[in-house]
């Protein structure tokens, strides 16, 4: 029942997305987020729309996929929207009744507050789709390495990472477990008021709090059994070294930004009220 | 009281890279009164089957019919059924939670509407039953040994009177002395309350000493479904998918090869010892 929520999840394919350096996907990604804002117009959206689906299409994870993980963040999205939709007060009055007035701006505003931040969602899931937990945060701590200087604890850093990351899949799988054992034990987690739901939650908080506890303590063990020291002197199995094709990716992503701010803010196309 | 499955088929994660057949197929039966076990390598698809029986997974295919009502109808009650059907998971001493071990027995009778005296009586009983020492009931069970976690936590099944009780490995992880303790205990219960049990294991040891009949799984699939002698005719075969039979049943099957005159259809040590001594008083 929670294998559903698939965000932050890793999906196994061959793809040129997949075999990219780690560094090139997470610099690709922050580079799209930040594009998704440098714009206003349909035109810019477009090119942001296309570029969304090429990756998504070379990366081989389904759409169905993608969306299913879109799921867990519909509330979010559509409070944003809703607010969006009625604080804004902007341009032309296209609905009024009662206390309720939408006007053209706060229509507008809604929209591209929905296109964004579902953007934001796909784009952001699509890294961790393609690339695994542990090439992620070897990406990170690649990318975080020059702030060592300044005494930040990068290796540290990445490793609690890395750890929260490869246990969010374990602590998932133990909620669905300890969730079975107790509705075999007639336990009901769907009917009654807020404070009642809110109690019945307790036969799977508790455990599963019980054994966070121990397998990390179990982790410590095993780390430590294994001479682990933190990061001096550590050197990896694979270094992350770039080819031809992480240079290649680099272009593209550059590409695409000059694209997108240059059709953003001067190809405008004008439909309705966008 | 029978259980019966009808061509029951589970895909996981259908249509995702991870999609997986877990079930094939399956058709059983599994009378009132029966001791049942079941048996596979890690993967094979058990513990996924046992969970069908009380509607904790949904089948992607096919029917499971408890005392003849298929419980895929809509509107079947699956609280009912899972007050019926009680399951054991694997290290189900995981899954405990109350401040002390007496509340957390009654968790299950509690949610069956029971009065707060009925489900001390219950709970009291299944403790007795579990074979727990009284100076533990008011303990915290995080206090408790592994072996006595083990036992609060079938207790906690057993408080809620199941006509079926359905075990997944349930001395995975204990002593040789906790796993005899168990499994003797719920072969009485099995005897003395009627009911019906199905143990899931990978030992071919335990589940020759109590089944009536044993399931061998393989890759989603029913390999064998027979009295636990005639499965271990096929020890070779059972080997070929990582299963081994009972030690018994080699040395039966050397000493017959050596020419002593004996039977290889045992399945437990102390059948074995007898036939051994009337095969050697015979030679003498």
């Amino acid at each position: 029942m929670i294998r559903d929520i698939t965000i932050g999840q890793y999906y196994p394919a061959k793809s040129v997305v997949h075999r990219l350096d780690p560094r090139v996907k997470l610099v690709g990604t922050l580079l799209y987020l930040i594009s998704l804002f440098l714009f206003k117009s349909i035109s810019g959206y477009l090119v942001a729309t296309l570029f969304l689906v090429g990756i998504i299409k070379a990366s081989k994870v389904p759409f169905r996929f993608i969306v299913k993980g879109l799921k867990p963040v519909i509330m979010l999205l559509m409070i944003t929207v809703l607010f969006n939709l009625f604080l804004t007060r902007e341009g032309d009055v296209l609905f009024h009744a009662w206390i309720i007035t939408i006007t053209e701006g706060g229509l507008r505003t809604a929209v591209y507050m929905a296109i964004r931040l579902i953007y934001l969602i796909i784009g952001s899931s699509l890294m961790t789709f393609t690339t695994t937990p542990n090439e992620l945060t070897d990406g990170i701590e690649e990318l975080l390495r020059p702030l060592n200087k300044i005494h930040v604890p990068v290796h540290e850093i990445a490793m609690i990472m890395s750890i929260a990351l490869r246990f969010i899949p374990i602590l998932l799988e133990e909620t669905d477990k300890i969730m079975k054992a107790q509705l075999a034990r007639g336990a009901d987690f769907e009917s009654g008021n807020i404070m009642q739901r809110a109690k019945s939650m307790i036969p799977i908080l508790v455990p599963l709090f019980v054994s966070a506890f121990r397998r990390a303590n179990d982790l410590a063990m095993a780390m430590e059994a294994r001479c682990y020291r933190g990061g001096d002197g550590r050197t990896k199995m694979k270094p992350l070294r770039y080819c031809s094709s992480d240079y290649m990716a680099y272009v593209v992503v550059i590409v695409y930004l000059i694209l997108v701010v240059a059709v953003g803010r001067f190809i405008k196309i004008k439909f309705w009220i966008f | 009281m029978s259980i019966k499955i009808e061509h029951l088929n589970y895909v996981y994660s259908a249509g995702t890279a991870y999609e997986k057949h877990a079930l094939k197929d399956i058709c059983l039966e599994i009378p009132h009164g029966e001791f049942v076990g079941i048996i596979g390598h890690t993967g094979s698809g058990k513990s996924t089957l046992i969970q069908h029986l009380n509607g904790l997974i949904k089948g992607s295919d096919g029917a499971i019919y408890y005392n003849g009502e298929n419980i895929y109808e809509p509107g079947y009650d699956m609280r009912k059924l899972r007050n019926q059907v009680g399951l054991v998971f694997q290290y189900p001493e995981h899954q405990l939670f109350e401040v002390d071990v007496m509340s957390d027995v009654c968790f299950g009778p509690k949610n069956q509407g029971l009065t707060k005296e009925e489900c001390r009586q219950r709970a009291l009983e299944a403790l007795h039953l579990v074979g727990l020492k009284e100076k533990y009931y008011e303990a915290s069970p995080f206090e408790l040994s592994g072996g006595q976690k083990r036992r609060v936590a079938i207790a906690g099944v057993l408080a809620m009177h199941p006509k079926v009780l359905v075990l997944d490995e349930p001395t995975a992880g204990l002593d040789p002395k906790g796993r005899d303790e168990i499994l003797d205990q719920i072969a009485y219960l099995h005897k003395k309350q009627d009911l019906t049990v199905i143990l899931v294991s990978h030992s071919m040891e335990d589940i020759a000493r109590y089944a009536d009949r044993i399931i061998v799984m393989n890759r989603g699939q029913v390999m064998y479904n027979d009295r636990p002698e005639k499965v271990f005719e096929h020890y070779k075969e059972l080997e070929e998918v990582g299963l081994a039979a009972p030690q018994v049943t080699y040395i039966m099957h050397d000493l017959k090869e050596k020419g002593l005159p004996v039977s290889a259809n045992v399945t437990t040590v102390e059948e074995a010892a007898r036939e051994i001594a009337t095969a050697l008083e015979k030679k003498a």
